[in-house]
């Protein structure tokens, strides 16, 4: 075992059990022990207060990094247009640039993006990247690859931020890898260590049961790709102007090979509520599938998807698809509209990953309240016609 | 046609939770499942072997006890297998992890042509979606991610990937990486008789530890790792509930003028 406890020191405080990240730490008899789960990781030693905990793991010098400057954001492009996750990083993207006393700059990758460049210094770029090549036109995983390495190596960035968008998660892994990088994926919350400078990135995991801050201490640039909509965007500034730097572009005809044959926009009928925006459920306090009719109408007046519980399903209010929970789908909107829902934990896992939840229950002790940003105690019959009238009222 | 295709074995997510003293995972009597999009892959490789005629091998990373969806992987239909299980291969993050893999692969190439590697789009227990691209990557083969539907024509594939938007038809040449989300039918079940077979004395699966495949302690498990957890904490202690009071027009008013302040609707 390479960590071991000083037992006249330690005090059974368990700062090391609450460390570990695998749970390898116990507390037993007022006394640290360590249990075969121990990856060594080194955790439990930077927590020990007491110099009760002692170590033969060689850590290895962290190199010089300073020479890496700079907060880049993948700027990801849509028929010559900004996606609004590229908008959101460039906010989140200036904040942690202002915080390391470094530049914002952003990345275009395709062919004809150059017009791009105003609305990205307007954005808070300070320099944008430009690779400009017919053969860029359509997104292709090698060609994208080899030109941001090549960007990478030439200019040393610290950070480099991508949106958690399919495009995102098929290019940030395999550059990653290139590079020797390390890469966090679908962040929900980005900051930065004020002692190292190293970028703090938060995830879900487990299913959004648990949140963990990753962080990457030895290579740069430092990796993450963010979930769309989480971060705000910021404040067009018109009129601001960003150096813009190009990029050559050298491909190889092996970057080139995989051939797009056809795109078939999907038929609207196939229900996937785990993509939805924004959702409204119900569950026993709906009562019927009439009171589903109500939320039905809600749905559609806010352009929601329609939800259910477990409950909900059985009793034949809403097919079995609209599930959310344990034996459900597990979902993540911007708003989740709970609406006679009671909040088992089986539902609750369901919508963690939910950026606002609204709650509305007869029920004051209804444990879906510990999981809401809006609590409304009241009748879901009452209190839904009312928000339909407000909703009328505010278009 | 030779296929290997990864599998992880993972925690049943839904299961798993913080210790509200201790801020750590409790994985007690929480169940080991194969996980779905692996699941997937395998059916979507099997579906290649009734078609074609395939070979397939499966490949797990992961403690002695991952062998469980190795078996259950051979008792579907796959023909051989090999676990990767090494104490230096813990706390790997995907880097260490699609090394690991890649240097696995490497070993199976020098025994034999490999055409194909499925793996599953992303596991439950992370949802990274990296390890695909990443061993696509370490072996310098093109990847096809998203797939929902595959077919083998001479010399290439021919993929349709699932994105949210529609579906992409894509055509690329072998070898290469495919990562799953779904696949054309349910995943098969288990053949009792072949599990007896993946279980018992004949069993072709393999144990390579980290001599096996040559992959030096610096660049496997925790210390390969370019990602460090720094903590890990319950989520739903960030929110900061706003209790609205007020009659139901109150109430419904003061709901909508908030959301809308905050750009939800």
């Amino acid at each position: 075992m390479a960590v071991w406890i000083i037992e006249e020191n330690c005090t059974g405080c368990g700062l090391c059990a609450k460390a570990c990240p695998y749970g390898a730490m116990v507390i037993e008899d007022k006394l640290a022990r360590v249990t075969d789960r121990c990856t060594e990781c080194g955790a439990c030693l930077a927590a020990c207060k007491f110099e009760a905990l002692a170590s033969d793991i060689e850590q290895e010098p962290i190199p010089d990094l300073s020479g890496y400057k700079g907060v880049w954001v993948f700027a990801e492009t849509q028929e010559g247009k900004l996606l609004p996750v590229s908008r959101e990083l460039m906010g989140e993207g200036g904040r942690l640039a202002a915080e390391l006393g470094q530049d914002l700059c952003a990345v275009l990758v395709g062919s004809g993006l150059e017009p791009l460049a105003d609305e990205l210094a307007s954005l808070g770029a300070k320099k944008v990247f430009l690779a400009d090549d017919p053969r860029l036109a359509a997104y292709a995983t090698l060609a994208f690859t080899r030109v941001l390495a090549d960007m990478i190596q030439a200019h040393a960035p610290a950070v480099l931020l991508m949106g958690a968008t399919p495009l995102g998660r098929d290019l940030a892994p395999r550059l990653s890898r290139r590079l020797d990088l390390g890469l966090t994926a679908d962040c929900t919350q980005l900051g930065i260590d004020k002692e190292t400078g190293n970028l703090l990135q938060t995830r879900p995991a487990f299913g959004g049961n648990v949140m963990a801050t990753i962080y990457t201490p030895r290579v740069r640039p430092q990796m993450a790709t963010v979930r769309p909509g989480v971060m705000a965007p910021p404040q067009a500034r018109a009129g601001a102007q960003a150096e813009v730097i190009k990029q050559e572009v050298k491909l190889l005809d092996s970057d080139l090979l995989l051939k797009l044959m056809s795109f078939t926009p999907l038929a609207s009928q196939g229900v996937d509520i785990s993509q939805a925006k924004t959702i409204v459920a119900g569950g026993r306090g709906c009562r019927s599938r009439e009171g589903f009719g109500l939320l039905a109408e809600l749905a559609q007046e806010m352009g929601a998807e329609l939800a259910g519980t477990r409950v909900a399903v059985e009793e034949g209010w809403i097919g079995v698809e609209r599930q959310i929970g344990q034996t459900g789908v597990t979902v993540r909107p911007e708003l989740y509209i709970a609406c006679g829902i009671s909040g088992a934990i089986q539902h609750r896992a369901g919508i963690l990953g939910s950026r606002f939840i609204v709650a509305i229950n007869r029920d004051a002790n209804a444990p879906v309240f510990s999981v809401a940003d809006y609590a409304i105690v009241g009748d879901v019959f009452k209190v839904v016609p009312a928000m339909l009238a407000a909703l009328k009222e505010a278009r | 046609m030779n296929i290997a295709v990864l599998v992880k074995q993972v925690p049943d997510t839904n299961e798993i939770k913080l210790d509200p003293k201790t801020g750590t995972l409790i994985r007690e009597g929480v169940e080991s499942i194969m996980n779905p999009d692996d699941r997937l892959g395998l059916e979507t490789a099997l579906m290649l072997k009734d078609a074609h005629g395939a070979k397939v091998t499966v490949i797990s990373m992961g403690p002695p006890q991952a062998i469980d969806v190795i078996t259950e992987a051979m008792a579907m239909g796959a023909d051989g297998g090999v676990l990767l299980s090494d104490r230096n291969f813990a706390g790997a993050d995907t880097w260490a992890t699609s090394y690991t893999l890649g240097k696995a692969l490497e070993k199976l190439l020098a025994e034999t042509r490999l055409d194909l590697v499925i793996a599953g789009r992303q596991a439950i227990d992370g949802d990274t979606a990296q390890i695909g691209p990443q061993v696509a990557e370490h072996l310098g083969w093109p990847q096809v991610t998203y797939v929902s539907e595959l077919k083998l024509e001479d010399g290439s594939l021919r993929a349709w990937r699932k994105l949210p938007g529609g579906v992409e038809e894509v055509v690329c040449p072998l070898p290469a990486v495919v990562t799953v989300l779904d696949a054309p039918q349910d995943p098969r079940w288990a053949m009792v008789d072949r599990l007896l077979w993946a279980c018992g004395p004949k069993s072709p699966i393999r144990v390579w530890d980290a001599a096996d495949i040559e992959a030096p302690a610096k660049s496997t498990g925790l210390r390969g790792s370019l990602t460090q957890v720094m903590q890990t904490f319950s989520p739903k202690s960030e929110r900061k509930t706003d209790w609205i009071e007020g009659t139901a027009e109150e109430q419904a008013r003061h709901l909508v003028n908030a959301l809308s302040q905050r750009n939800l609707i």
